[in-house]
């Protein structure tokens, strides 16, 4: 599980701009193999928020805890660029993440799931966004880890692409799930994908609301279902949009 | 192409000769003739031999200085603005000051003529690589910590690719400069090697000689290019659309 409580985090004020303070006492526990959704405006501070749980960022006061591990835990982190080594093939990219001598069995079983077995000695350049954002997927898969940090994966894919990729991420989580934090402001998606969503206020970032996803996973693919559900968390929690 | 405007230039050349006829520009011919025979008796080998073993020793050594010094200073702000003075000033020095005080300190010999080109040299690859190593792409060394690539992996796939263009940048211009320097430190203070046979000349008004010495020395300098750079270049830039 992980549990985050951060006292404050700021950016220092630059030039004539004051100091930014990004988020105030925030308090939020994600248990083991759980899927939540951060949905909150952009520029709240999700971003900040996965960076400090990846140890990207330390400048901030207060303790992110992952429960009575004794190794700190792999982090399998999807930006919200694809971050891929553009000097590197696909398949490459996603062996360099892996500490140990890659299993290629694995990496062809992620490959497959996404369908990029045919690119897989391709460089990144010649790929879509679409295939780019699958591939640090995969990459991010393929360290099989203790937590998964995906900040808007699927922003800028067209609407169809997004769906497609969702469903191939929700496969995989399935079959290995992993503790995921998803970070969003797409609510058709997050009910889509998560097991809960929590919502979040502009800087500073506070929760304003929380909800489990009601609706059974096989029946999340229906439409109609996740439109009468997010009516229904519009009507419940009206501050949320 | 290029063949044809070679010989458009040699065309020009014995004509020019032909019409002035004087010793001060002998025909391509002549210094064909020179050439070769230079070539027979071994001298033009030995000179350019020596020439290029210290055009290589020197090149090295301020390339990979240059490279350590660049890397840190773009790396480092409180010593970059610490030995920014130092560099604008070293980067000013006239090359022959450095080399007349390098003899004048260390005497006529090899090691202070090396140290001459070295010194002449070091300030350029630094600044270039410095400029390379400020512009490393913050998203991709996050990627690699996040994904603990660790420090050789992180040097290995995602710093050097980047300094690459910068570092192949000091490098061509850094040939050019460097055996022009070579050619005046043995001008003042060797005793062989092409700066040495071209002073001789000189005294001698011997303009056959001096121009199949340069000749030999531009079309070696030109094959480096051809055998060393250029396949480098394609082979690092293969991952480009």
């Amino acid at each position: 599980m992980i549990a985050i409580d951060i006292k404050r985090k700021l950016y220092p004020a630059k030039g004539k701009a004051d100091n930014h303070l990004v988020m105030a006492d925030f308090q939020l526990a994600v248990n083991s193999g759980e899927f939540v959704c951060l949905v909150g405006p952009s520029g709240c501070g999700k971003t900040s928020l996965l960076n400090i749980i990846a140890e990207l960022d330390n400048d901030y006061e207060g303790h992110i805890g992952f429960g009575q591990q004794e190794k700190p835990p792999k982090i399998g982190y999807v930006f919200q660029n694809p971050r891929l080594l553009p000097w590197r093939t696909v398949r490459e990219n996603i062996e360099l993440a892996i500490a140990q001598k890659p299993s290629s069995n694995n990496i062809d079983a992620l490959l497959d799931a996404m369908q990029l077995t045919p690119f897989q000695h391709v460089y990144p350049e010649r790929l879509s966004l679409g295939m780019s954002r699958r591939v640090a997927i995969i990459r991010a898969f393929a360290i099989n880890p203790d937590v998964l940090l995906m900040d808007e994966p699927f922003v800028s894919l067209d609407a169809a692409t997004a769906r497609q990729v969702g469903h191939l991420l929700i496969n995989l989580w399935q079959q290995r799930p992993h503790t995921v934090l998803f970070v969003t402001h797409d609510l058709r998606e997050a009910i889509a994908l998560a097991d809960r969503i929590v919502f979040l206020s502009p800087a500073p970032m506070k929760i304003i609301a929380e909800s489990t996803v009601g609706i059974p996973r096989n029946e999340r693919g229906n439409e109609q279902a996740v439109e009468t559900f997010r009516q229904r968390l519009l009507q419940d929690y009206p501050e949320i949009i | 192409m290029p063949v044809l405007s070679l010989l458009a230039l040699l065309v020009l050349w014995q004509v020019l000769a032909t019409c002035l006829n004087s010793n001060n520009l002998p025909s391509p011919l002549v210094v064909g003739s020179v050439f070769w025979q230079g070539c027979l008796s071994g001298q033009i080998p030995y000179h350019l031999g020596v020439t290029l073993l210290r055009l290589i020793v020197s090149f090295s050594i301020a390339m990979l200085l240059g490279c350590a010094i660049g890397i840190t200073l773009g790396r480092n702000k409180k010593l970059d603005s610490f030995f920014d003075n130092w560099l604008v000033v070293s980067l000013n020095i006239p090359a022959l000051v450095t080399v007349i005080l390098c003899y004048v300190w260390f005497g006529l010999t090899e090691v202070a003529a090396i140290l001459a080109v070295v010194i002449n040299k070091l300030p350029n690859v630094v600044v270039t690589v410095r400029e390379g190593a400020r512009n490393l792409d913050q998203d991709l060394l996050e990627m690699a910590h996040c994904y603990r690539y660790g420090r050789k992996k992180t040097l290995l796939h995602v710093v050097w690719p980047q300094l690459y263009p910068y570092v192949m940048g000091a490098t061509r211009s850094g040939l050019a400069l460097v055996w022009k320097i070579i050619l005046v430190v043995e001008l003042l203070g060797r005793s062989n090697g092409m700066g040495y046979q071209l002073h001789l000349f000189f005294q001698l008004f011997d303009v056959a000689s001096i121009l199949a010495y340069t000749i030999a020395f531009v079309a070696v300098i030109q094959l480096i290019e051809w055998l060393v750079l250029k396949p480098l270049d394609i082979k690092a830039q293969r991952w480009r659309r």
